[in-house]
């Protein structure tokens, strides 16, 4: 990879020389950086210096110590395509001696940062990004189910993620089994010798609930199906499936990693080998990102840790006060011991996130959209995991066009609220929510 | 805004009303009151016409109007531009303005500063100072004929004796560079007001999370956005806020005529940086505190400035002006240490070059540590009698403690003093 060769760039790119405060103090610090043009892809394992902190690989991770013209961010590649100096460099390339960047759709330098940045985060060999959430699943199963196969998921789930394998990937042939969030006896007794994946979110959207990944791995394990995890709502800082033997770990990038309700990414962590045909289907497809987006989700990556602690606190401190409220029906959160799942959560999370789902007690839907509406603070839009709070009733937002029994099989009652904490502080998301549920 | 051709008549009727640009948001609802909730709201309201819960990036350089001679809120991108006026108005809330305006570097809004006085004006400015805003009044002012003199602020006395019948301004920083002495600033600007002088601070190292000067009656405060404000070493910016109308409208005139704005994209940027300001810079002062603690005990090290530490000249005075900003919670003293090796020139630019987290750099205040040498680097354009005179020695390192983890931080630095060690 020739992305952050010091040579190439002080050939065409001299920095510039002249006599200012903000002068780079000399061209040693350059020369006494090894270059990393060899490597595939920048990684901590070549940066001894870098240490095991969260934080430290938020800031860090991923990324060339020594950039072009000696920039300490990354700079942004808007090439679309990346030239060759002879035809005696292109048969290099394309005879595998030098691994470098061809065409935009294959591969940027932004891009592969920021992946090697995920990677380091999830624990992964690899990670791939997609130009949104579901751009990422679809390149998944796509790559991964011909026709004929089946999938097993756990009912719990994002609603498009559902429709995708429900009604599209079915039109190719593939069959799609949902059973109970949590069932792994059902799970186990869906599987059949075409099941060729298992799905599940953890924590589920919007019911937090959280799935024993021991158990569903052993059930993969046991079965050679291969596993797939939506942590969104975990994020690598409360849960690493892969550390759980899970082989695929799936992000809506544009959540809690990106996490300033600015860009839309998606991105797949595992295996390189079992990642390489997924990427090459990618470059095909072309669901990728613009370099400018790679960017803000590698400056927002940099906060990760800071904001994904502020996101926990907030989470349970705003799950603890709604559960205390006397006009809260019920209070889902995996960080309250009333969770169904309190126990898993606690054994295999760091945190509980930032979103809680709750019901209004005795309230109709009307009712229940005149708290959305009174809320101040938190502003009514789909999406989580930005810092700025989001409210939403999942009935109108989500599911207003499913019929009244669809609703009750996907759990989605009339009177539930979905909350995101952004990174206010907590006293002003309890204020906001106090005075939103005064409203009748 | 205006062409060059513009008279200075249509230049009134034409400008927008800088208030109207400017005015901060006063939240109807107090449970915005809250610093980091503001910053993440205030002036960052939802787009009316999308719903977008980001506002837009307008790079428009100019607006279509609404008639010949009737004129909308924005016209031209120099007078006003929307991304701008959001970054304005959640600085003005969070510095406790009635207005603020960004340039685009923080020598470009000191500069304006400067641009307020004439000929023959005086300031006083304090002796640890950034060696920018120190070449700025010595070698570009001094040809305008405003007269500087330099004092140790944290000397009242010398302070007053500095003063002159055509003094104007005194001038300095919350938290000095590099040597982080802490002025007496509710004092000085109280013995300001009373001699009819202007004060102003640049209150970079402080950011308006941990230090709000306009409350302690100083007239402006100066950021450089490109350190805590905008906190991503991505983006050049600085900043003006101010707590007097008529001051405000007196530099926002400057501004417009002058032309150093700060470009939407920067604006965007910056305001994305403040969403996590109070986080990223409480979290850096306790990393920050840590380190010092470490360095204090540390056999190489001779000794350690940190507003944090007891053994600060002005710890006292920095523990009342930083808890007063910050009255719940821990008090956070910022995240820059200077400190001073028992060592040369050449071992002390050896340690500062082998630093393997710590990036070489000028700059500060973003998640990136950095490490620099004031006497070669961001002093440097001091001369070597002032240098000696301000105490900028050869053994002194500055810090710029970023997000990184405080274990990952001392292990790169103790690394680096032996690999300065072995490399003898």
């Amino acid at each position: 990879m020739k992305m952050f060769s010091v040579d190439s760039v002080s050939e065409t790119d001299p920095p510039a020389k002249s006599q200012t405060l903000s002068d780079s103090p000399s061209d040693r610090d350059l020369a006494s950086q090894p270059p990393s043009d060899h490597s595939d892809r920048p990684s901590l394992s070549s940066e001894p210096a870098l240490g095991p902190g969260h934080s430290t690989r938020c800031v860090h991770g991923g990324e060339g110590r020594q950039n072009p013209a000696g920039s300490i961010t990354t700079p942004i590649f808007t090439a679309s395509t990346f030239t060759f100096e002879s035809t005696a460099q292109l048969l290099d390339f394309v005879e595998g001696r030098q691994q470098r960047e061809e065409y935009g759709r294959y591969g940027n330098p932004n891009e592969r940062v920021v992946e090697a940045k995920l990677a380091q985060l999830e624990g992964a060999e690899e990670a791939v990004l997609y130009s949104s959430g579901m751009a990422a699943i679809v390149g998944l199963l796509m790559s991964k189910l011909s026709a004929g196969d089946e999938i097993v998921f756990f009912d719990q789930c994002y609603h498009r993620s559902r429709e995708f394998c429900g009604k599209h990937l079915a039109k190719f042939g593939v069959v799609t089994r949902q059973v109970p969030t949590g069932d792994f006896a059902a799970m186990e007794a869906a599987i059949t010798p075409r099941t060729k994946m298992l799905v599940s979110e953890s924590p589920t959207n919007p019911h937090l609930s959280c799935i024993d990944l021991e158990q569903f791995v052993a059930i993969g394990k046991a079965h050679e199906v291969e596993t797939l995890i939506d942590a969104t709502l975990a994020t690598p800082m409360n849960v690493r499936p892969i550390d759980y033997g899970v082989d695929y770990v799936w992000h809506s990038a544009t959540k809690y990693l990106g996490g300033h309700n600015d860009l839309l990414a998606g991105v797949l962590c595992g295996r390189k080998e079992l990642l390489e045909p997924v990427r090459s289907l990618r470059g095909c497809l072309g669901s990728i990102n613009s370099p400018q987006n790679l960017y803000l989700l590698q400056r927002g990556l940099k906060t990760f840790a800071l904001r994904m602690a502020r996101h926990n606190e907030n989470g349970l401190a705003v799950a603890k006060f709604l559960d205390s409220h006397p006009r809260v029906e019920r209070v889902y959160y995996p960080g309250l011991p009333s969770h169904p799942s309190h126990q898993i959560a606690v054994d295999q999370m760091n945190g509980f996130g930032g979103l809680i789902t709750f019901t209004v007690k005795d309230a109709d839907w009307r009712e229940t959209s005149r708290v959305v509406d009174a809320a101040q603070v938190a502003r009514i839009a789909p999406s989580l995991g930005g810092a700025e709070s989001l409210i939403e009733q999942p009935l109108v937002m989500s599911y207003f066009h499913y019929s009244p029994e669809e609703r009750a099989r996907f759990g989605i009652a009339d009177n539930m609220i979905r909350f995101s904490c952004g990174i206010e502080d907590s006293e002003d998301l309890i204020a906001d929510l106090d005075r939103a549920l005064a409203a009748r | 805004m205006h062409g060059q051709e513009a008279s200075e008549s249509m230049d009134q009727a034409r400008d927008p009303s800088p208030s109207k640009l400017s005015k901060p948001v006063t939240p109807a609802d107090p449970s915005l009151a809250s610093f980091r909730t503001r910053a993440v709201h205030v002036g960052q309201e939802v787009d009316a016409s999308t719903g977008a819960v980001v506002p837009p990036i307008h790079f428009a350089s100019t607006f279509r109007q609404p008639g010949a001679g009737v004129w909308g809120q924005y016209d031209y991108s120099r007078s006003g531009n929307p991304t701008r006026t959001a970054l304005q108005t959640t600085l003005a809330s969070l510095d406790d303005g009635v207005g603020s305006l960004a340039f685009s570097s923080g020598m470009a809004a000191i500069h304006a500063v400067t641009m307020l006085f004439r000929s023959g004006d005086h300031v006083v400015a304090g002796a640890d100072l950034y060696g920018g805003a120190y070449r700025l009044l010595h070698q570009i002012c001094d040809r305008a004929g405003l007269e500087v003199t330099l004092v140790d602020l944290t000397d009242l006395e010398a302070v007053r004796q500095a003063v002159r019948p055509s003094t104007r301004m005194i001038w300095g920083e919350t938290i000095g560079n590099p040597r982080l002495t802490i002025p007496d600033w509710p004092t000085i600007a109280d013995f300001a007001r009373h001699k009819g002088l202007m004060t102003g601070v640049d209150n970079t190292f402080g950011t308006p999370a941990l230090l709000r000067p306009l409350n302690w009656g100083v007239d402006i405060v100066m950021h450089s956005a490109t350190k805590y404000l905008g906190g991503h070493s991505d983006c050049l910016g600085g900043t003006l806020a101010v707590s007097d109308q008529d001051l405000f409208d007196r530099l926002y005139f400057i501004q417009n005529a002058t032309g150093a704005v700060l470009d939407p994209m920067s604006c965007f940027l910056i305001s994305r940086g403040l969403k996590t300001l109070d986080l990223r810079i409480r979290e850096q002062s306790s990393t920050a505190l840590r380190l010092a603690q470490w360095l204090a005990e540390h056999p190489k090290v001779r000794s350690v400035l940190y507003p944090g530490l007891p053994d600060h000249p002005h710890h006292a005075r920095a523990r009342t002006l930083f808890s007063h900003s910050q009255p719940e919670g821990e008090t956070a003293f910022g995240a820059m240490i200077t400190f001073e090796l028992n060592e040369s020139l050449q071992r002390v630019a050896s340690v500062c070059q082998s630093t393997r987290l710590f990036h070489l750099a000028v700059s500060l205040g973003a998640v990136e540590s950095l490490i620099e040498q004031p006497a070669t680097m961001s002093h440097a354009s001091y001369d070597a009698a002032a240098r000696a005179r301000f105490g900028i020695t050869d053994g002194l390192i500055r810090l710029s403690v970023g997000l990184e983890s405080f274990d990952d931080l001392r292990d790169d630095l103790q690394r680096a003093f032996e690999t300065a060690d072995s490399s003898e």
